[in-house]
């Protein structure tokens, strides 16, 4: 019976522990578990957690992407611009277009060529932000019919009384998820993360596995920069700054190994949607905003080494 | 003569979860003895090995160290108290240089922690001279060749004045006059009174230099032997056991027509020009001991490895080298070596393991059916008699029997043409053993060409109509029907190998 | 292993060509230099070079504790964080208890810090990447909760004096920097501690099995490693005469990039101060190069990302396709 509960703390300890804090916040904080409270949240999830769904397919496979924050910024910058030059369906198209292509580069280098992960993708994050401000030549781009276009439509709009951001996030979870469960491509991706040499016994193409997931994490950062480009109807050249890190702490948060093989879609929004009710609970309570940081920094240590003990000593990568 | 041991062992029981991987095992090394310790994979001798080292602490049984009782609390315990093992894969940190990585982790030092490099060098070298290697103290280690490497380790006997040395398959990535090298050295720490325990599959090398033979079978001691009393014959016997033939099913040798057929296939270092071919309902043999070749050849042709050179014939029709992809569509199955590291991914389930290999045929349009594979998991589950709390219990969970039948499962369960099974009975437990053997000769009644490769005798003769011997990555005899004998086989290995070494 | 190399053979030239190997970084620098001199007639003065020397030595002292804890095949990704905090401290505190004791509790804090991530590493058996990634983050918002939005001023600018002394051309910072280098090459080479590190992240069970402490050996990496991170946020904040809570933003990453460019590699086992020297020169004469040039800023990301793949393609053809 111990032990049961035990294995319950251990394995759920997590969401205990959540489930206290969300307590606590509304009962000092009427405004936190309304539902315009809790959509606002969702909103604001809705861009790291479009983005964390493609990271979390990189992550599975073994492999990181650093390169999304740098990305979102150039896509945004891109969407935004396009939008005044060509309109906003070929911007749509075009921003989408550039994040599968950056995201092939990453997945040839890495899954083709077989480069360090960690140091491709930072390389990546330097050159996108070089080109950002090619692009950009320096300055802020806006867009300039912001009241008249439907582009508003994906950052700001309603459709049966949910924001169309959140639905589109909670649309891509469930897609990402399908995808992961249910096909083959997914199997693929957790036999390559859990085992690559005994998945290439098994005829799976590891390096096109690797490829792939690179391409979707371009494809969703695309789409997430969307979003944001129609919240903010602009751009600056420092927008996606440091995104790389909070979609990557919201997927470790979610207990997604970054060894590969063990991890999900539900758990990694279930990480991001941790950090986002962390950090508006705390600003509710009256705190600072960086405080969240600090809470951050202890619930990635305290999850994760949870998680361990949970795996009982298995290292995680 | 026992009086003088250096170092006895008493009655050393190990058990590992479903193995007795040693029961009551006793030995004793005499000062200046090479003392060989042989038997099959499997045997215990590793393990045996890595209790002396203090990896493993036995459950039961003692050793006697120097006339006294003694606990190895870890290999840096059993370093100092004089016991040294030299693993076949080296301990050596190839940024350090030579003399640091003769005292890794004991350099002498300051009170403040800084290297006394000219104490260390002296010390070094006097090792170095004393085994007469040819290179210096300060040479990194990461520029010496692995026969040199060897000898930084071999070093280290001498640096701590060990008393007993622990070979682990020494030579297995020498070359001759390495090999020799090797064998002038252990007979000077020889003729210095050092003990030593050498461990190989090479039988003309234990004749070479061992004075002393122990075999292990089934993590028993078989007998010792001086090897100046015995022949390659009885070793390999008392290595083997009797075999007993009833205990395998053999196929009904009806062949049909040629499924694959492989000529001049070769890859330098690893194999040479090798040839055969398998017929639908026959089950091939690949006899040869660990090192031989057999798991580069098969894992080349299932597309896993790339070859220098070689012609392939699937059903008579010249193809292509393949991927593994291309195999497995073709209808050939490859059942690895290592389960755990080639055949399973040990988080997911047997569900999941099983269709892994046949993703297409477990989905439409991509979309998995996972009522099939269902299905096909509880087919292959009571077929096989395999014990699983269900569908996705983590394969990592189960025994290593288990483990392999779903390793069999997943290639059983598109109807190959052709199975290769690479030692299919590794570390499993009786029980399954025989029902793997009886699936093969099943397997090749219904028409499949089957290859299996093992190191143990028994078993290929036992399953096998025709059998290749390899050894050292060439295909050196073939036999069939009546020839098909132990003696035949014994003969095929070794003879080669004396040609070898002479 | 690498090739096996005759060594008995050894003739000067080869051990030129052998050293070259292993640092190949250098002769890249050599290149970059030739280059930067034919392209502008700025680039080879000594005020140019000395000011070079400068805008290395920060990257560069962070660079040296991320070398010990990357041979050890961890890494540190919040030392961009704890500089931030010690440039903070170091001069928020003046107020309170004067110059020095201030800088010598920013200096702590690094340590500590260090500490901390080295301490969670070594007990939990996480990787260092998960463990410094919260670092980041929760450290970034320790700065802010001391030092609030705002850039911290110093009280007194004979603060901002204390660097301003020259050896030639060359500015005490980048003194520091070298002198640390050297200081720790020697601790790399010469002492216990320096050869464990190669020993723990080349094989870590063989170095366990040597009898190496290995948990404290990496503690005391992460705490040097803090210690430099600090050092680095005194000397900036001297620099500057300001503490910004954002100092020292993503300079983990170019740290982390000068030091694979250098040659050591994230893996563990293999590198050296040399080459770290190298990559941060590499990279400090590239950005400096470029901007003689006057080419847009943009230039610097692009050619720094492209420069540190072909690092990296460059190391596995000359290492026989091992992957770094």
């Amino acid at each position: 019976m111990r032990q049961t509960m035990n294995g319950v703390l251990r394995r759920h300890g997590l969401v205990l522990a959540f489930l206290v804090f969300l307590a606590g916040v509304a009962l000092n904080a009427e405004a936190f578990l309304t539902p315009g409270n809790i959509l606002d949240v969702l909103r604001q999830v809705s861009i790291t957690g479009m983005m964390a769904l493609g990271v979390t397919f990189v992550v599975l496979t073994g492999r990181l992407d650093l390169s999304v924050g740098s990305l979102l910024t150039l896509l945004t910058v891109i969407v935004v611009d396009q939008h005044n030059i060509a309109g906003p369906f070929p911007a749509i198209v075009m921003t989408l277009a550039a994040g599968l292509a950056v995201g092939a580069l990453n997945g040839l280098l890495v899954g083709f060529v077989g480069l360090n992960a960690l140091i491709v993708t930072l390389a990546m994050l330097s050159f996108l932000q070089g080109l950002v401000l090619f692009y950009s030549g320096g300055s802020n781009v806006n867009v300039q019919n912001a009241q008249e276009t439907w582009f508003a439509v994906f950052g700001r709009g309603d459709f049966l009384g949910l924001p169309v951001p959140v639905i589109l996030f909670l649309v891509g979870a469930v897609v990402a998820g399908l995808v992961l469960q249910f096909t083959s491509f997914g199997r693929r991706v957790y036999g390559v993360g859990g085992n690559e040499t005994a998945s290439i016994f098994s005829g799976i193409d590891a390096r096109w596995t690797v490829f792939w997931t690179y391409v979707v994490s371009g494809f969703t950062t695309g789409v997430a920069a969307i979003i944001m480009g129609s919240r903010v109807m602009g751009a600056q050249n420092t927008i996606g700054q440091g995104y790389e890190l909070t979609v990557l702490a919201g997927v470790i948060l979610g207990g997604t190994s970054l060894l590969g093989g063990s991890g999900s879609v539900w758990r990694t929004v279930i990480g991001i949607s941790m950090l986002g009710f962390i950090q508006n609970g705390l600003l509710l309570l009256g705190f600072a905003y960086y405080v969240q940081w600090l809470v951050t920094w202890a619930v990635i240590i305290i999850a994760v080494w949870i998680d361990l003990g949970a795996k009982r000593g298995r290292i995680l990568a | 003569m026992m009086e003088a041991a250096i170092l006895k062992v008493r009655g050393i029981t190990k058990t590992f979860p479903g193995v007795k991987a040693l029961d009551d095992v006793s030995f004793d090394i005499q000062p200046g003895e090479v003392h060989a310790l042989v038997g099959e994979n499997g045997a215990g001798k590793s393990t045996l090995m890595k209790v002396l080292a203090g990896l493993y602490k036995p459950d039961g049984g003692e050793i006697v160290y120097q006339g006294a009782p003694t606990q190895v609390a870890g290999p840096l315990d059993a370093r100092q108290k004089g016991i040294l093992l030299i693993h076949q894969e080296l301990s050596l940190s190839p940024e350090l240089s030579v003399a640091e990585n003769i005292y890794l982790g004991a350099w002498p030092t300051n009170r403040f922690g800084v290297l006394k490099k000219r104490e260390l060098r002296r010390n070094a070298s006097a090792a170095l001279d004393a085994l007469g290697c040819g290179f210096g103290p300060d040479v990194r280690v990461g520029t010496l060749s692995v026969a040199m490497q060897q000898m930084v380790e071999i070093a280290r006997a001498e640096a701590f004045s060990a008393n007993v040395v622990i070979f682990d398959e020494p030579t297995a990535s020498l070359t001759d006059t390495e090999k020799d090298q090797l064998f002038h050295t252990i007979r000077g720490l020889k003729e210095r009174g050092v003990g030593i325990v050498y461990i190989s599959h090479k039988m003309d090398e234990i004749f070479d230099i061992t004075d002393r033979i122990t075999v292990l079978r089934d993590g028993q001691v078989q007998g010792t032997v001086d090897t100046c009393d015995t022949d390659l014959n009885r070793v390999t016997r008392m290595m083997i056991g009797r075999t007993l033939d009833a205990y395998f099913v053999k196929a009904k040798a009806e062949f049909g027509s040629e499924v694959l057929r492989v000529e001049g296939l070769s890859k330098s270092g690893l194999f040479d020009d090798v040839s055969f071919s398998v017929k639908e309902g026959e089950v091939l043999g690949l006899y040869g001991l660990v090192g031989a070749g057999r798991s580069e050849v098969v894992e080349t042709i299932f597309g896993v490895r790339r070859a220098d050179a070689g012609r392939l014939f699937w059903k008579e029709g010249r193809i292509d080298l393949p991927t593994p992809r291309q195999s497995i569509d073709m209808g050939m199955a490859l059942v690895p070596e290592s389960r755990k590291e080639q055949g399973l991914v040990l988080m997911m389930g047997g569900r999941e393991n099983t269709s892994l290999p046949h993703l297409r045929l477990f989905s439409e349009v991509s979309i998995m059916n996972k009522p099939r594979e269902l299905a096909v998991f509880e087919k292959y589950r009571s077929a096989l008699s395999i014990k699983t709390t269900g569908p996705d219990q983590a394969v990592s969970q189960l025994s290593g029997g288990n483990q392999q039948k779903f390793v069999l499962a997943k290639w059983l369960c598109a109807d190959p043409k052709l199975i290769i099974l690479d030692e299919p009975t590794r570390g499993i437990d009786v029980g399954s053993k025989s029902a793997i053997h009886e699936l093969i000769a099943d397997l090749a009644e219904r028409g499949l060409a089957v290859i299996v490769i093992s190191s143990e005798m028994p078993e290929v003769l036992g399953v096998s109509h025709r059998v290749l011997a390899m050894s050292e990555g060439a295909v050196v005899a073939e036999f069939e029907g009546d020839a098909l004998t132990e003696e035949h086989l014994i003969d095929a290995v070794s003879h080669h190998r004396g040609e070898a070494a002479a | 292993m690498s090739q096996a190399t005759d060594i008995r053979a050894g003739s000067p030239l080869q051990s030129v060509v052998s050293w070259l190997l292993r640092n190949h970084i250098w002769v890249f620098l050599a290149l970059t230099v030739t280059v930067f001199s034919l392209a502008s007639p700025y680039f080879l003065t000594v005020n140019n070079l000395g000011n070079i020397l400068t805008q290395a030595a920060f990257i560069g002292i962070l660079a040296i504790g991320m070398t010990m804890v990357m041979i050890d095949g961890e890494i540190d990704l919040s030392v961009g964080a704890v500089l931030a905090l010690a440039s903070a401290l170091a001069i928020g505190l003046q107020d309170h208890m004067g110059v020095w004791p201030a800088v010598f509790l920013g200096l702590l804090s690094g340590a500590a810090l260090g500490f901390l991530n080295g301490t969670l590493v070594a007990l939990s058996g996480m990787h260092s990447f998960i463990v410094t990634l919260g670092g980041l983050i929760g450290i970034r918002g320790l700065v802010f909760v001391y030092s609030g939005e705002n850039a911290l001023m110093v009280p007194d600018f004979s603060y901002t004096e204390i660097p301003e002394i020259y050896l030639g051309p060359i500015s005490l910072t980048a003194i520091i920097f070298f002198a640390l280098a050297v200081l720790f090459q020697w601790v790399l080479s010469s002492t216990r501690h320096g050869r464990e590190t190669y020993a723990v992240g080349d094989n870590i069970e063989a170095a366990h099995d040597a009898g190496i402490n290995v948990r404290r050996h990496k503690i005391i990496n992460f705490t040097i490693c803090g210690t430099l991170a600090a050092v680095c946020g005194i000397l900036l904040s001297m620099r500057l005469g300001t503490a910004e809570p954002n100092a020292g933003k993503i300079w983990e990453l170019w740290t982390i990039i000068a030091v694979v460019l250098g040659g050591t590699r994230l893996q563990g086992g293999f590198g050296s101060m040399w080459m770290t020297i190298g990559g941060v020169l590499t990279l400090a004469v590239l950005r400096n190069g470029l901007r003689l040039l006057n080419t847009p800023n943009y230039v610097e990301l692009m050619v720094m990302g492209a420069v540190l793949v072909l690092a990296l393609v460059l190391d596995k053809l000359l290492n026989h396709g091992e992957v770094p």
